[in-house]
């Protein structure tokens, strides 16, 4: 019995100490990583960068998920030795989250709440980084008959009329507010409505939900395109001018959060908008087509 | 049918060519577990062994709290932790929000509820008799803890394996608090939210294999050292 007890207190000191081993050389190797970065974890950054800073970048999931970022971003390590932390949620946790101070720059797509956050000193130095635009997609028997019709809010009528089921990101997100914008201009109220699904997801789950439920849903076009061999969802809706869709970078503003990484936020912004990255976001493609289009793109 | 098939079996050409990406990932999951459960043990077993040694009746609205804290929903221990620790918190000045050491927080507080919890049941179950049996044979109070604790040892073992396999499969706490960083403070479970989220279904396949594997390890050991507890 009492060498029993012996050998399994051993071996649950043993469990606890490895573990602690574990995590004291993770961390130390981490440690180490600030200075002399690992050639696997950073496998696409080419050569030896020297990583002297980190910035948090606070972004909706469109940007994120179909690869920009992992495009962009590697090559303003390169150049700077910054690493960009990417937080990718929807634009109004992302303007929260910035507000709050937990982030230093922000890639978002809501113009007016961007200005107005401006103007208020919550945010500085904004600017348009690029655009694309919101489509409506659907199933490809399209039931709401949305087919060669011209503007969003007709075929947002045209779906509440037959009661097609919608599927809405219900995330506060730039997407989820241009699409109540819509609602609110074809004089609708979805919400409560059986065919209306509010899911509070990421724009991928929301494709998603509306591949597998038969259903319409408003989309940025990048995320679609990202992800369009593993829905059957086709184009419901395109090219209506109500469906712009604007981004915009700016950093969180150092008189409201003092410890915020404005100098390398500015960094970041002076790189997407130089002529190279400019360049470099028009020149990004994800299944043969471009997602962004770089400036402002209303005249 | 065929994607999960497909996904199968690029989940385990990612798995025995050992992908760095995965990697990666899978060892973030198991240093901020394993660091969680380490520190939640060290607070969980003395208290769990101090309140197991005290009357039952003594303790009935602690042990509730502790009871419901055992099961406390991650994601509200993430956002409990996300607003202390985020900047406009009362310890943001540390700047640990969206950090691995933010996800072991939230961890620890997620499995030392466990710990606690089951260290209690198991020590009151057979503590009291061998805490009088120490105390006739005359041993000091620390040695009275000590030998109650090795007694225990199998009710402890399972707590803290319990709590371990808690947290490596939660992913809301971790979600809020670490905002799945790609390479800082992604792991296996937020990973499998954005893979699933961008349709690359083969990498979330692999490591829902991978977490299925380590519960498997995890519940075999539990499971012969339960037998092993009562042959002993």
């Amino acid at each position: 019995m009492l060498s029993n007890s012996k050998i399994f207190f051993k071996l649950l000191l043993f469990l606890l100490l490895a573990a602690a081993l574990l995590f004291a050389a993770g961390c130390s190797r981490e440690a180490a990583s600030d200075s002399e970065p690992e050639n696997g974890v950073d496998d696409e950054t080419p050569g030896v960068v020297k990583i002297t800073d980190r910035i948090i970048l606070a972004t909706t999931t469109s940007t994120y998920d179909c690869g920009l970022l992992d495009f962009l971003n590697p090559l303003f390590t390169e150049k700077t030795g910054i690493e960009v932390q990417v937080i990718s949620q929807g634009t109004g946790a992302a303007l929260e989250t910035g507000a709050r101070g937990d982030a230093d720059v922000l890639l978002v797509h809501d113009r007016k709440s961007e200005l107005k956050l401006v103007e208020e000193g919550t945010f500085i130095d904004r600017y348009d980084v690029m655009y694309n635009d919101f489509i409506v997609v659907g199933p490809a028997e399209d039931p709401a008959g949305v087919d060669g019709v011209a503007s969003a809010v007709e075929a947002f009528n045209l779906i509440a009329a037959g009661e097609d089921i919608f599927v809405s990101r219900g995330d506060d997100s730039g997407t989820n507010r241009m699409e109540l914008r819509l609602w609110e201009s074809a004089g609708i109220d979805p919400e409560g409505q059986d065919w209306y699904l509010s899911i509070g997801q990421g724009m991928g789950d929301t494709l998603r939900v509306a591949d597998e439920s038969m259903g319409y849903t408003l989309t940025d076009r990048g995320t679609y395109i990202a992800i369009f061999d593993s829905v059957e969802l086709v184009i419901a809706l395109e090219g209506d001018p109500a469906l712009f869709n604007q981004y915009g970078v700016m950093a969180v503003n150092p008189k409201e959060h003092p410890h915020v990484k404005y100098n390398y936020a500015l960094l970041y912004i002076e790189f997407l908008m130089s002529d190279e990255g400019q360049n470099l976001i028009n020149s990004f493609q994800v299944n043969g087509e471009r997602l962004f289009f770089p400036g402002y793109g209303l005249k | 049918m065929s994607r999960l098939f497909e996904g199968i079996i690029e989940a385990f050409r990612l798995i025995i060519t050992l992908n760095p990406a995965l990697l990666q990932i899978v060892s973030l999951s198991l240093r901020v577990s394993g660091m969680a459960v380490v520190i939640a043990a060290l607070i969980g077993i003395p208290l769990g062994a101090l309140l197991g040694l005290k009357p039952e009746k003594k303790t009935r609205l602690l042990n509730k709290i502790i009871f419901t804290f055992m099961g406390m929903p991650p994601v509200v221990a993430g956002l409990i932790i996300y607003l202390i620790l985020s900047r406009q918190g009362p310890l943001g000045v540390l700047g640990l929000l969206y950090t691995p050491t933010a996800m072991i927080i939230a961890q620890v507080f997620l499995a030392s509820p466990i710990v606690i919890g089951l260290t209690m049941i198991g020590i009151r179950a057979r503590g009291c008799d061998v805490e009088e049996m120490a105390r006739s044979l005359g041993a000091g109070s620390v040695l009275i803890a000590w030998t109650v604790i090795m007694e225990s040892r199998f009710a402890i073992l399972g707590a803290i394996i319990t709590g371990f396999s808690r947290v490596v499969a939660e992913v809301g706490a971790v979600m809020i608090v670490g905002g799945n960083i790609a390479g800082h403070t992604r792991v296996m479970t937020t990973a499998i939210v954005l893979e699933t989220r961008k349709g690359n279904f083969e990498l979330a396949i692999g490591l829902g294999l991978i977490l299925l594997i380590i519960s498997f390890i995890i519940n075999s050991g539990l499971y012969s050292i339960q037998k092993g507890g009562k042959n002993g």
